[in-house]
């Protein structure tokens, strides 16, 4: 990966045009989605073509920002009047879909499964309910399943995905491979074995007995079922596995790291870098949200603070006959002073962890806090105005 | 505390066992190191331990990378980094007191990747250890740096939905007092952490009700994390607002030198960042339920991330809770 020393100061544009997938990840709070659906928005304003933001995120916050009433597992038009409010005209069209983790499941089941007995037998184990339902670590896989499955409709120039809040990001990218070794370990068949064959083998008896101890022996066997209905569809996991993975390292796809200035998500940030680097993945870029604007690093400014916070009655009285005299003027001259100062200790230390960051990345981008939240497509594109610079 | 209806309110400290969750990036981690040193400061042996694989909580208490075994880092306080196949390690061994730990090489490994796919089985390995550390009385308090709020009723509900799948033997009755136990209020208890922004308050309001809703676990309150100070008074503001136009901003320039207006600028934003977190704030006040208890620590304009913050913090929780 072509590594530059100084911060680039080309925005996403250029990346954005050139890639067909984009995956926005970083810990959870840090804008993650709101970036996903930035850039899907200024993709289908200035690129035109087709664009898909999926979101993973069980939080139903994009449909708001993009003017959805709701959207769930389907892909939908983010509708043209959202677009005239924000005062643009887009050149192409932006889709949004939301990932229904067991919608999702299901619709897998349904293409793989051999027949129809064993798409039933499945679809009603109680283990594949808790699995799709209500644990989190089935949103990994099926994303990324998803992901593949629109990609190679070909319905779209750029998809944009937003993955899932993953404990660890790592555990997102892991989801595909980890899918395939599970199905293809040998310890899985030894498992079901005696299940399947209704023989238990002198070596693997205590095994079983003590399995029966711990977990009672309807778990066991609810388990032995479902993986024996899960193996039916192996070659197909398999597959589809492998080829999510070489699609994730394709020159298609590139990788968006989100992340803000504070301790934690850098330090998740840094460590996801540093993974994709290894594992030779596409870091597209950083953007960084929340940053304090530059200026707080200003040293005129910060002499000007000091000045303020020492001199304030001083000041206050040079300052009376042009605004009155006022017993509290020096106090809100010294206060004045004051808050620049503390900003400036923040936005210092922000200017430290945003220089760590940037070794990996060739395009690093700011976007200073907004005073709103996002909450409209015109709100978007403003935020979309800083990635692009 | 803004506690309507104290007696029906198990002190927090008071409790034994803590979940720390909230929104991503609202600062768990911050708060739940901090409870934890306010706890050991107050004399409570505590156990801190972190549930996401992050890793970073050594750092909230200048440590050593934190290991399942745990380690002291402050008087009364030891912290650890929860590992299911360590947890399940010593589960076998406590639990069932299997003679022949070597034989379970295959079964451990079974367990780990069945953990990958079978339901809540890390989940309980988790819980489990921590309501056995309190159950045990290893520990005066254990305080839990729990997953976020998307995942967190997953974590709490899981010796639920494992009793449900599970319906005959050890790890059945293993179940069953770990459900007593974590729906005890005067045992367990749930605190929430949020920053006074759009999201995160609105994710702590449905977390509460989901909380409420789908488990019996007790919420113990809400914590509010980089409350913005009040910059100015009303009074102050209109004095502030003087200044603030092409004569006032010339007649500082010609005080303080250029940089004035930049510093001006500052001021301008820290008023309107503090006014539109406050009225998150006040909704969150509005919308929770009545006797929730709701405590406030402030941003801190620091340089640190570190041990420093970690005391800081615990020095205004302390001043809201005891």
């Amino acid at each position: 990966m072509a590594r530059r020393r100084s911060v680039s100061s080309v925005g996403l544009e250029e990346l954005v045009a050139a890639k067909e997938i984009l995956i926005s990840c970083g810990s959870g709070g840090v804008g993650k989605t709101t970036a996903a659906a930035t850039i899907g928005a200024m993709a289908a304003t200035h690129h035109g073509g087709k664009v898909l933001v999926l979101t993973v995120d069980p939080a139903k916050r994009l449909a708001n920002a993009l003017g959805l009433e709701r959207f769930g597992n389907t892909e939908t038009r983010v509708p043209e009047a959202a677009f005239e409010a924000a005062g643009v005209s887009p050149r192409g069209e932006l889709w949004a879909a939301m990932l229904d983790t067991k919608q999702s499941w299901d619709d897998l089941i349904v293409r793989h499964a051999p027949d129809v007995p064993t798409r039933d037998a499945i679809l009603s184990n109680p283990l594949y309910q808790n699995l799709t339902g209500k644990f989190i670590q089935s949103h990994d896989y099926v994303a990324m399943e998803r992901l593949y499955e629109i990609h190679t409709s070909g319905r779209y120039d750029l998809i944009v995905v937003d993955t899932p809040p993953t404990r660890n990001a790592i555990d997102f990218l892991d989801a595909p491979e980890r899918m395939a070794d599970f199905f293809s370990s040998r310890l899985l068949r030894w498992l079901i074995a005696p299940y399947r064959s209704r023989v238990i083998g002198f070596a693997s008896k205590p095994f079983y007995t003590v399995a029966d101890r711990i977990l009672g022996s309807q778990f066991l066997s609810d388990i032995a079922e479902f993986f024996i209905l899960f193996q039916s569809m192996y070659d197909g996991f398999v597959e589809r596995a492998r080829a999510v993975e070489k699609l994730l390292g394709s020159s298609m796809t590139s990788f968006v790291v989100v992340s803000t200035l504070e301790a934690a998500p850098a330090h998740e940030a840094n460590a996801f870098m540093e993974l994709l680097d290894e594992r030779k993945l596409h870091l597209g870029a950083l953007v960084l949200n929340k940053v304090l604007p530059a200026s707080m690093l200003d040293r005129p400014a910060a002499a000007a603070a000091a000045d303020l916070s020492a001199r304030r009655d001083e000041i206050a009285e040079s300052l009376a006959s042009l605004i009155g005299s006022d017993p509290n003027l020096a106090r809100v001259l010294g206060v004045i002073g004051e808050n620049f100062t503390n900003f400036a200790v923040v936005a210092k230390r922000e200017a430290e962890q945003r220089s760590e960051m940037a070794r990996l990345p060739d395009t690093v981008v700011s976007v200073p806090e907004m005073e709103h939240d996002v909450s409209d497509l015109r709100g978007l594109l403003e935020i979309g105005g800083h990635l692009w610079r | 505390m803004a506690s309507a209806n104290s007696t029906a309110v198990v002190p927090l400290l008071d409790r034994r066992l803590i979940f720390v969750t909230g929104k991503g990036g609202v600062g768990k981690t911050t708060v739940a190191s901090a409870l934890a040193l306010l706890a050991s400061q107050e004399g409570r042996r505590t156990l801190v331990c972190e549930v996401d694989s992050k890793g970073n909580l050594d750092g909230f208490f200048g440590s050593k990378p934190l290991e399942f075994a745990p380690t002291q880092v402050a008087p009364n306080l030891f912290a650890m980094a929860m590992d299911t196949e360590e947890s399940l390690r010593e589960y076998l061994k406590l639990q069932l007191k299997l003679p022949l730990i070597s034989r379970l090489g295959p079964l451990a490994r079974t367990f780990d990747f069945v953990a990958t796919a079978a339901p809540g089985v890390k989940e309980i390995l988790t819980v489990g250890k921590l309501a056995w550390e309190v159950k045990e009385r290893h520990y005066d308090l254990v305080v839990v740096d729990a997953t976020a709020t998307g995942h967190v009723v997953g974590q709490l509900a899981s010796p639920v939905a494992m009793s449900e799948l599970v319906s005959v033997g050890i790890v059945r009755q293993q179940t069953e007092w770990m459900i007593q136990l974590l729906t005890d209020p005067a045992i367990t208890g749930v605190v929430v952490v949020t920053t006074p922004e759009e999201m995160p308050v609105n994710e702590t309001l449905e977390l509460i009700e989901r909380l409420g809703t789908e488990t019996t676990i007790d919420i113990a309150g809400v914590i509010a994390n980089r409350v913005l100070p009040e910059v100015f008074n009303r009074a102050e503001e209109a004095i502030f607002d003087d200044l603030d136009t092409d004569r006032g901003r010339t007649a500082l320039t010609e005080a303080v030198g250029v940089g004035s207006d930049i510093v001006m600028d500052a001021a301008r934003l820290a008023i309107s960042l503090r006014r539109s977190r406050s009225e998150h704030l006040d909704r969150l006040r509005r919308e929770l339920p009545k006797d929730m208890p709701l405590s406030y620590v402030p941003y801190l304009f620091t340089r640190s991330h570190g041990v420093r913050t970690t005391r800081q913090v615990a020095e205004f929780l302390g001043q809201e809770l005891l």
